[in-house]
């Protein structure tokens, strides 16, 4: 597998939707490719950063704020 | 037979769906209770798609209300939460078109880049890299690198590796074919990597070299 075909392959490998025979695949080449390996390695850190920090807050006072003018515009029924 | 099949649909149904019922039966208590269930990821879609405050808050309005009237076109095929990301999303681009003076928002645009080269860094991450940095100061990295991603990257990763969306529920809310979400979805996902690699990696170079140049 060269390394062009491993990254074609990434999303997959990351979401984990490779048949058992592919990822064994993808996994020799790792064993030997540094390069990929810190690529997969990163990129799955990319996404846990994403997911798990917000990148907007929603302070509680402006929240409040505009649930209580949502709510009064569907009790008004517009 | 028939208390065993009662039960398992009574397990298999998802909550919003009892309050869908009460909503579309008058009760506003039920969907003030959806709104604040989903009011912050409807803010924050709204935020991404739209980069601007002012447009998120009128977005997360209009979003919830124009729901609220189409209530009873909820089909019940898909989670409520899928459909209501729907409207967010409608309502951001729409947003976004109008503060462009109508200009078209490029998401069903084919973007022309270097799709399958590999990527050129090779430098890795400390482990925690997001550790070094308070956080406001990483809020301020995230937000900065996201922005500059174009926009048909950075909708669907949002939608797909933020808020957990399905590659097919990804394509459905955006109007793209499954190979064009999984396209954009590699090469955001990639661009980001490499985007953010600057600030983890140079980091963490100063801390291996006592403090760098």
């Amino acid at each position: 597998m060269t390394c062009r075909e491993f990254l074609a392959l990434l999303d997959d490998m990351i979401d984990d939707t490779v048949t058992a025979e592919t990822r064994n695949e993808l996994r020799a080449h790792l064993g030997h490719c540094p390069h990929c390996k810190v690529t997969l390695d990163t990129t799955r850190k990319t996404i846990e950063i994403y997911r798990s920090n917000e990148v907007y807050d929603l302070p509680d006072s402006l929240r409040e704020r505009l649930h209580a003018a949502i709510m009064a515009r569907c009790m008004k029924g517009c | 037979m028939a208390i065993i099949e009662q039960v398992v649909g009574q397990i298999e149904q998802h909550p919003d769906v009892a309050l869908v019922e009460r909503v579309r039966g008058g009760d506003v208590s039920a969907y003030d209770a959806l709104v604040r269930k989903y009011e912050r990821q409807v803010f924050r879609i709204a935020q991404h798609i739209t980069e601007n405050r002012e447009d998120a808050e009128d977005v997360m309005q209009d979003a919830f209300l124009k729901a609220y009237q189409k209530i009873d076109q909820f089909q019940g095929n898909s989670k409520f939460s899928t459909w209501l990301v729907r409207i967010a999303v409608n309502e951001s681009l729409m947003r976004l078109r109008k503060r462009r003076n109508g200009k078209m928002v490029s998401i069903d645009e084919d973007i022309a880049t270097d799709e399958g080269s590999v990527p050129r860094d090779l430098a890795d991450w400390a482990p925690n890299p997001e550790q070094n940095y308070n956080q406001a100061e990483l809020a301020g990295i995230l937000r900065k690198t996201i922005q500059g991603l174009p926009e048909g990257f950075r909708i669907v990763f949002v939608l797909r590796d933020v808020e957990g969306l399905s590659t097919e529920e990804t394509a459905e809310t955006l109007g793209l074919s499954v190979p064009a979400v999984k396209s954009r979805l590699l090469r955001g996902r990639l661009q980001l990597r490499e985007r953010l690699s600057r600030y983890f990696h140079d980091k963490n170079m100063l801390r291996d070299t006592g403090g760098g140049k």
